[in-house]
């Protein structure tokens, strides 16, 4: 078989002569604007197995969160033998480790996490693979603290840097995985070795660099044959039909989570892209639909089951034990034409096939340009699981195009175009107390800052404050930057991301990744000390620890550009400073404001604030206003949100949205109903339908 | 001219079609004993502002309200029709959908003066939200210290002006749950050629904090939230005694 019968009936473009994954989806891609009632249920095999695995989950909790480790094996795309739930029944196979539930051994990252995993999870890691990787073999943890300058490890153990990706996998990169299906994996290797045999001739370190990962690609993806072949499938050559096509991107995707424990493994943008596979193999006969919903079903079921090893530390951090199989639907061609196909509906429909899950984590990339149906069909979904994730495709397309995908929760990029390196979090709060208390850390009591002069007034002044706090940025800024220029150093050093990096071009453009937590901290503590009196309370030793706020002030998330426009600034401010430093790889800075997970913690590690917030309370998530302060309703809340600028905070800018479903109008119809759908207004009243229970009707 | 605010609502969902932006205004001279919202009770307190004010807050968010639209409630919105009246006639002008929750209590055929201004105000009304909370005058009176004759007289006004009227009814056990009441009030509101919707809502005590933290006894303690079905229940009686009506037409 050659290529030519695998894209039997598929338009040509440039995707023909080069790796262009967009190129093909574009040519082949068919837009559907009706609505969900072509979809099909669970089959039989679906639910049988979902009930195992439901089984497993069980078992899993009552064995503590963890049902079986790897302790010995040290995880490659090649390591382990085919795991099977059952292998009469799945459509899509492959798991990490050679069963499901359990957990890979991934010690590049660092030993000690490694080894705790085991230990916090009730295992024993192989001393002789502990001894190896203290003695032999370096990991990229170790790098780090090879390299790493007694102030950042004083910023580092004072959390006002906090989460750094030092001691685990950065994660936040997304391969490629539809080139695997699309041109099979000899076509990707002979490109590879194009690329390296390409490079300059002349051996500075960038070149030699380059040259070393390529070949580190072309042996990940000879791996990624041999891993597929023992699953019984070639995968040298493209995929015929749609379930080969999952199958082979699939088996991409393993390959990456089998080699890397990232703190986001995302999978891209994949439904419309399958959907060319689907639409020729109904229209050929191929499957039915029935057949497809099953292939999904089963697919998405393996995207549950994607699992790591960690520490408790860890799912603190991240508030669980996240993946972050993030899979970006929907949005926006260049040419104007949507991108909604209906393997869009079918990966949306695994939610009412499966039920309610938080992996993968489906994002909708938002436009108002989407199908009407389609819209209709998201709100429903997201009514009835809470489990579906909004981005907005409108701002985002104007920087990276249309074949673009998150990780993560909020970063955006192009497929296999770009990378980015993940950051971590700036403690923005606790910056402004170093600003009052002179680079002291108000919980310690230790010099961690510069030691600036102190604010020793009883009241603040804000322009005094905010000269302060101009000048710690700055210094946090810089040594933020930095610290994370190592990490970035080492981890493509000890703990490469080979597969991943196999499905990328040549040139990729690198994202510097940095981020805020507290940024609605700090806007109502300026907030306050601008529109009110903040009185100081000092301990003996001089240093600011509380403070008492005379009178109101307006507050973030009511749409007041007083408050909403110090946030804005403050954002701006921070990354100018950010973008002063020196960015490891010419990586281009950005910065993101997405605690979603990390508010408990971070503020747990802060002092009480300007704003009356008391010492441990939790911030806000992401760039949400702080809790029970937005008494406007959501529109002005999200009116706050929607000012922060995206041109500086391009990484992302999160909001955690919850609501009572009561609160979504009568019975959830408006606004299910409601989002740019007309009602019949001729009358002069709009009538909803729901309210109106067709009096005239009976 | 500046009306008293009690608060606004810039995601209110419930008060009128489409996602609206909710001015609840101060002041009301109904002491309902179910009201959730004692705290607009009082008159000439709260927040003075302008109906400029109002409107430029709306249009920051107008995007969000293409499909709704903009309502008073409150309290009783129309003790401040002055008000009323400007805020209105600047929603017009820029074409926003407008919406007045409101009790009727408050419709007087005796005033001249302020039926001419309630003649004003109709025109720029796109929809009335009345919210009947009995049909019979005694029980009303009990339940909200006020004769309902003004009420129905209001809802006999809008008809006259047609200006679409949606009904809101509350249901609470053993106070208007009442079969025949039920039926009495769906032949009502089954004359009205206005009518275009009928919202029935349960009875819930999520006001009841509120009169703890204000000092003001509340007069239902103990009586239960009604649950949903019966709520549904107490709909059905009402739009079958509508129906009859509109077959005897």
């Amino acid at each position: 078989m050659n290529q030519y019968e695998a894209w039997e009936g598929f338009e040509s473009g440039t995707w023909v002569k080069e790796i262009n994954v967009r190129s093909f989806i574009k040519h082949n891609y068919t837009p559907y604007d009706g609505d969900e009632a072509f979809l099909a249920g669970p089959t039989n095999a679906t639910l049988t197995l979902w009930d195992q695995v439901l089984e497993l989950s069980r078992q899993e909790r009552e064995a503590g969160g963890v049902l079986d480790m790897d302790t010995k094996v040290i995880s490659t795309i090649v390591s382990h033998a085919p795991g099977y739930l059952n292998k009469d029944l799945e459509q899509i196979v492959g798991f990490q480790t050679d069963k499901p539930f359990k957990r890979a051994l991934m010690p590049y990252g660092g030993i000690r996490m490694a080894e705790k995993a085991c230990k916090d999870n009730g295992y024993e890691l192989d001393p002789q693979i502990k001894e190896f990787f203290s003695t032999h073999r370096k990991t990229h943890n170790a790098g780090v603290f090879d390299a790493y300058t007694p102030e950042m490890r004083a910023c580092r153990s004072s959390h006002i840097i906090t989460g750094l990706p030092d001691a685990y996998g950065r994660g936040r990169i997304i391969g490629d995985y539809r080139r695997v299906a699309l041109y099979g994996v000899d076509r990707l290797i002979e490109d590879k070795i194009e690329q390296k045999e390409t490079t300059r001739s002349a051996m500075y370190s960038e070149v030699i660099r380059i040259r070393e990962e390529l070949s580190e690609q072309i042996r990940a993806l000879e791996d990624l044959k041999k891993m597929a072949l023992t699953y019984g499938y070639d995968i040298s050559v493209p995929a015929r039909n749609t379930k080969e096509a999952i199958q082979w991107l699939y088996f991409g995707y393993l390959a990456a989570v089998k080699e890397q424990n990232g703190a986001a493994m995302s999978l891209g943008r994949t439904s419309t892209f399958l959907d060319i596979y689907s639409e020729r193999d109904l229209k050929n006969g191929i499957f039915t639909e029935e057949e497809l919903q099953e292939m999904i079903d089963h697919f998405i079921m393996k995207l549950r089951l994607i699992k790591f090893a960690r520490t408790p530390e860890y799912n603190t951090l991240f508030s669980g034990d996240p993946q972050w199989v993030t899979e970006s639907i929907g949005g926006v061609a260049i040419d104007g034409r949507h991108m909604v196909t209906k393997m869009s509906y079918r990966y949306l429909h695994t939610l009412e096939n499966l039920g309610a899950a938080p992996e993968p984590n489906l994002t909708v990339l938002w436009s108002l340009r989407l199908p009407e149906n389609f819209k209709r069909f998201c709100a429903r979904i997201s009514i009835e699981t809470s489990s579906v994730q909004y981005e907005n495709d409108d701002l985002m397309r104007f920087h990276h195009g249309d074949d673009y995908a998150i990780a993560c929760c909020v970063s955006s990029m192009r497929i296999g175009k770009e990378m980015q390196f993940f950051g971590a979090r700036a403690n923005l709060a606790k910056c402004l107390l170093y600003a009052i208390n002179g680079g002291i850390d108000e919980i310690s009591g230790k010099q961690v800052g510069p030691e600036y002069r102190p604010i020793t007034s009883e009241y603040l002044d804000y322009d005094e404050v905010m000269k302060r706090y101009d000048a710690m940025m700055q210094w946090l800024a810089g040594v933020y930057v930095n610290t994370l220029n190592i990490i970035h150093y080492m981890h493509d050093k000890y703990c490469y991301e080979k597969i991943q990096m196999a499905l990328h071009d040549k040139h990729v453009t690198r994202w510097f990744a940095t981020g805020i937590a507290g940024l609605s901290v700090v806007a109502d503590s300026l907030s306050a000390i601008k529109y009110a009196k903040v009185k100081v309370i000092r301990n003996e030793a001089g240093l600011a620890v509380d403070y008492e706020v005379e009178g109101d002030f307006p507050k973030y998330g009511n749409d007041d550009d007083r408050v909403d426009s110090i946030a804005y600034d403050v954002v701006h401010l921070f990354m100018e400073h950010i973008r002063k430093n020196h960015t490891y790889r010419d990586s281009i800075p950005t910065t993101s404001i997405l605690t979603i997970t990390s508010n408990v913690v971070y503020g747990k590690a802060t002092g009480a604030t300007p704003d009356g917030r008391k010492r441990g309370e939790p911030f806000a998530p992401g760039a949400n206003p702080m809790h029970r302060r937005d008494t406007h309703g959501a529109v002005a809340s999200l009116a706050s949100v929607a000012k922060m600028p995206f041109r500086d905070a391009q990484d992302g800018i999160s909001n955690t949205f919850s609501i009572i479903p009561g609160a979504l109008g009568k019975d959830d119809q408006i606004f299910a109903g409601d989002i740019e759908i007309n009602f019949d207004c001729t009358t002069g009243a709009c009538v909803s339908p729901t309210l109106f229970e067709g009096l005239d009707n009976q | 001219m500046r009306g008293y605010v009690h608060s606004t609502e810039s995601f209110g969902t419930v008060d009128g079609p489409g996602i609206r932006y909710v001015v609840f205004l101060q002041g009301c001279p109904m002491r309902c004993l179910y009201c959730h919202n004692p705290d607009t009770w009082r008159v000439g307190v709260g927040r003075q502002v302008d109906a400029q004010e109002i409107l430029s807050e709306y249009r920051k968010n107008k995007a969000f309200y293409s499909k709704g639209g903009l309502t008073v409630s409150g309290g009783e919105p129309l003790l401040q029709i002055d008000f009323l009246l400007e805020l209105f006639q600047l929603a017009k002008q820029e074409d926003i959908h407008t919406c007045i929750d409101t009790s009727g209590i408050t419709f007087d055929l005796t005033d001249t003066v302020y039926l001419q201004k309630l003649d004003r105000l109709m025109e720029l009304t796109d929809l009335v939200m009345l919210d009947i909370k009995q049909i019979d005058t005694d029980k009303h009176k009990e339940l909200t210290g006020h004769s309902n004759t003004r009420v129905l007289a209001f809802a006999k006004y809008l008809e006259s002006k047609k200006i679409p009227l949606w009904i809101r009814h509350v249901v609470i056990d053993g106070y208007t749950n009442d079969p025949e009441d039920l039926r009495r009030l769906g032949h009502f509101i089954g004359s009205l050629s206005n009518l275009y919707a009928l919202d029935v809502l349960p009875y819930h005590t999520m006001g009841v904090q509120k009169y703890r933290e204000l000092g003001i006894p509340y007069r239902l303690e103990g009586v239960p939230a009604l649950p949903k079905s019966d709520a549904a229940e107490a709909k059905k009686i009402i739009l079958n005694a509508v129906i009859e009506v509109r077959n005897k037409k």
